[in-house]
């Protein structure tokens, strides 16, 4: 039997490819749950899971919360503005707090870069990163992951372009070490401001120009514009954003016949894709949604369910 | 009191000499140097200490520490800070003013001093802040402060960004005697960063600082050196790049100088990995060529001062968020040890690297220190260079636990610190280590 042997999930860096594989595999035959007349199993009734969330989030704090509820956990919520942080206790006290009242997992989102990797040594419970900073978000990937596998049959040897903000995209860096690790050909894009120094050395190319990103790509991710970033000096405007960097129709001319059409959410239609293109036939963006309820009662089953204790050495 | 420092092997940075020799003391004075057992008759109530098989050094001088006092006596006090830093081998360290009230007063300075003499460890030095309450707006009483103690001028942590000031400081503080120390950095460009700009920030998600924030002031304290013939100190150089603007103002005969800390040649970015904030500090730790450059640097005499930077911070500020941290790591009893690890490397001869560590920041401040000849103060170190020892918490004499280097094996350290004279730290006999 395969064996998922990690504690936590804290990004993608700490996964092989026989783990993400196991992830995904197991993600495919939870799927079915969310399409039966009764939408739950008891795989982890009498777990308890919080949802931590220092930061706030619609789609991936909802996913999480439905995705522990199908698989019959107890659901805790804690955001920033309800938590004792806000009364200035600091994380890792946060951290005790919680492990003492003992939860199987603590699902995190922090807005600071490696904030998981510290939490997760104070307590017992599995830490599960939902996006620190700009670091990580790892169930985002193995949600795209599982999204391109399921469309496209394999991973391995496809052309994937990723355009946006590159520099503060936590979904960009871990895309690129899960597609990079599972042997894609992964090209980014974007503006010369949002593209971090030192990219290459994760496995990437680099190119300037979307229009050459996107030739003959199978594959193409979008990554939301931070517009509140423009008084950062990073770009000059939302307006010459769309005009250069903007998926369009004409651009998606030059990718292959059947490419693929991503999204992490949420979307600023006109700015970095066009109505047309999100709401087109090449469009995946709400499958990806859908998977990634299943691929997360998967990351929880595997860290919490039978698999791991029934097979302790 | 005569005390006689009996077969050691006395190290003169200046000369750069290592000889056998005893070490006559008296009155806190240098009394005489003699070729071993040159001492034909023993004045009575002579003191002798045994250094046969380590190294008689100059007191060591630290030209940039904090010591947090005024307002910030939980990380550190004088009293702490100056103990510590006898603990490394240090005779004397000079502090910086970014305290709680800054040092931008007679009263601070002179509070400081007095705290220093106090504490009876390594002499404590003021240094004053340059602008008033380190705001980069108008210059202090630079010729009050002198007289009060002060023997330079930095807005460390707080850099001067209006070239005009720095100007006027260089101008100004030269006419009162006071050494200006800027440490470079372009606020505006390193905004937000909190490690190095490269491939390290950008796999593990941090902002970063690019090296170009510290080379771009250090560059404008060139010209401004150039302009006004002032010389000017550039605090804690981390970039190859800095190091090579450093070395074609020397060449072209400017008064610059320059230090870098132990960490700068000891440690890499890649230390970041773990987001562990020990390793957190401004400058970053940048790059493995960085590295090189700055050990160059020290090489070819282009880096006249190794400093420490001492930061003391409490748990409060370090075992928080990364980019909450607070930037900065103790350093004065490890100092000496990874100084020599160059040593060993071959990158610097022990003379050199003790000059480094004493005589050339001394010069540099204008105050006493670096020398063991005959009619100079007695502040000097015993040390033993073979030790290997791991340093543990037990040897940490700072309030402060900052350190990345805790736990890790050294190999070189200090026996006994003397200042005018007096034994301010010895190590306890009984260690059984070493």
């Amino acid at each position: 039997m395969r064996k998922f042997d990690h504690k936590d999930l804290l990004g993608m860096e700490a996964l092989s490819v026989e783990d993400i594989g196991l992830i995904l595999d197991t993600a495919e035959s939870l799927k079915s749950i969310s399409f039966r007349d009764i939408k739950k199993a008891p795989t982890l009734r009498g777990k308890s899971v919080i949802n931590f969330f220092y930061e706030p989030s619609t789609r991936t704090r909802t996913s999480f919360e439905i995705a522990a509820k199908r698989l019959s956990a107890d659901t805790f919520s804690l955001s920033a503005s309800t938590s004792s942080m806000v009364k200035g206790e600091t994380l890792l006290d946060t951290a005790r707090n919680l492990q003492a009242m003992n939860p199987d997992v603590i699902v995190l989102r922090h807005s600071s870069s490696g904030a998981p990797h510290v939490f997760s040594k104070q307590v017992r419970a599995s830490v599960i990163n939902a996006g620190d900073g700009v670091n990580e978000h790892p169930t985002q990937a193995l949600l795209d992951l599982y999204t391109i596998r399921e469309k496209k049959g394999v991973i391995k040897g496809l052309k994937i372009a990723i355009i946006g903000d590159i520099a503060h995209s936590r979904v960009a860096r871990s895309d690129i070490i899960g597609l990079v690790k599972m042997g894609a050909k992964v090209t980014i894009a974007g503006p010369p401001t949002l593209i971090p120094k030192g990219i290459e050395t994760m496995g990437v190319h680099v190119s300037a120009d979307p229009a050459v990103a996107v030739k003959d790509c199978d594959v193409i991710m979008l990554l939301r514009v931070q517009l509140e970033r423009q008084s950062k000096l990073l770009f000059p405007s939302a307006r010459e954003y769309s005009a250069f960097f903007c998926l369009n129709e004409e651009v998606l001319k030059g990718a292959k016949e059947d490419v693929i059409v991503m999204h992490p959410g949420p979307l600023n239609r006109g700015v970095e894709i066009s109505n047309e293109v999100a709401d087109g036939p090449y469009s995946v963006i709400l499958d990806q949604v859908a998977n990634g309820v299943a691929v997360r009662m998967a990351v929880l089953y595997l860290l919490i369910g039978g698999a791991k204790s029934d097979n302790v050495d | 009191m005569i005390t006689l420092i009996k077969g050691g092997n006395v190290v003169d940075p200046h000369l750069g000499t290592v000889e056998e020799r005893d070490v006559l003391i008296e009155n806190g004075k240098i009394a005489g140097i003699l070729p071993r057992g040159g001492l034909t008759k023993e004045p009575a109530g002579l003191t002798t200490i045994d250094a046969v098989g380590k190294m008689v050094i100059p007191g060591l001088v630290d030209i940039h520490v904090h010591l947090r006092e005024p307002g910030y006596e939980y990380k550190e006090t004088i009293a702490s800070g100056a103990m510590a830093a006898a603990a490394g081998g240090y005779s004397a360290v000079a502090c910086m003013p970014n305290t709680d009230p800054p040092n931008d007063c007679r009263s601070v300075t002179e509070f400081i001093i007095e705290q220093g003499k106090r504490a009876g460890a390594a002499t404590v030095y003021p240094i004053a802040a340059i602008s008033k309450g380190q705001k980069g707006e108008s210059l202090v009483d630079f010729c009050e402060l002198a007289a009060a103690g002060a023997v330079g001028v930095s807005d460390d942590g707080f850099p001067v960004v209006n070239s005009e000031l720095m100007r006027r400081a260089l101008e100004y503080a030269r006419y009162c005697g006071l050494t200006v120390i800027s440490h470079c950095e372009d606020l505006n460009l390193s905004v937000g960063g909190v490690m190095h700009e490269g491939e390290i920030s950008t796999r593990i998600g941090l902002p970063g600082i690019p090296c170009a924030s510290e080379d771009i002031f250090v560059y404008r304290e060139i010209s401004l050196a150039r302009l006004t013939g002032c010389p000017v100190h550039i605090a804690h150089v981390s970039t190859a790049a800095s190091v090579e603007l450093v070395r074609r103002a020397k060449e072209e005969g400017l008064p610059v100088t320059a230090e870098t800390a132990p960490h700068y040649f000891t440690l890499d970015h890649g230390s970041l990995v773990g987001y562990d904030t020990r390793y957190k500090v401004n400058p970053p730790l940048r790059t493995p060529e960085d590295v090189i450059g700055i050990k160059k640097g020290l090489a070819e005499g282009v880096i006249d001062v190794i400093a420490t930077d001492h930061a003391p911070h409490d748990r409060l500020e370090k075992d928080v968020e990364f980019d909450k941290a607070a930037f900065g790591m103790i350093g004065l009893q490890t100092a000496l040890p990874l100084t020599l690890e160059l040593v060993r490397e071959g990158i610097i001869a022990l003379p050199d690297a003790i000059s480094k560590l004493s005589f050339n920041g001394a010069g540099i401040l204008g105050i006493p220190g670096g020398r063991i000849k005959e009619g100079e103060n007695a502040d000097l170190a015993i040390i033993d260079m073979e030790c290997e020892y791991c340093f543990e918490e037990r040897d940490n004499l700072s309030k402060s636990k900052n350190s990345p280097f805790l736990g890790r094996m050294m190999k070189g350290r200090n026996h006994m610190t003397m200042v005018g004279g007096e034994i301010v730290y010895q190590r306890d006999t009984k260690d059984p280590c070493c």
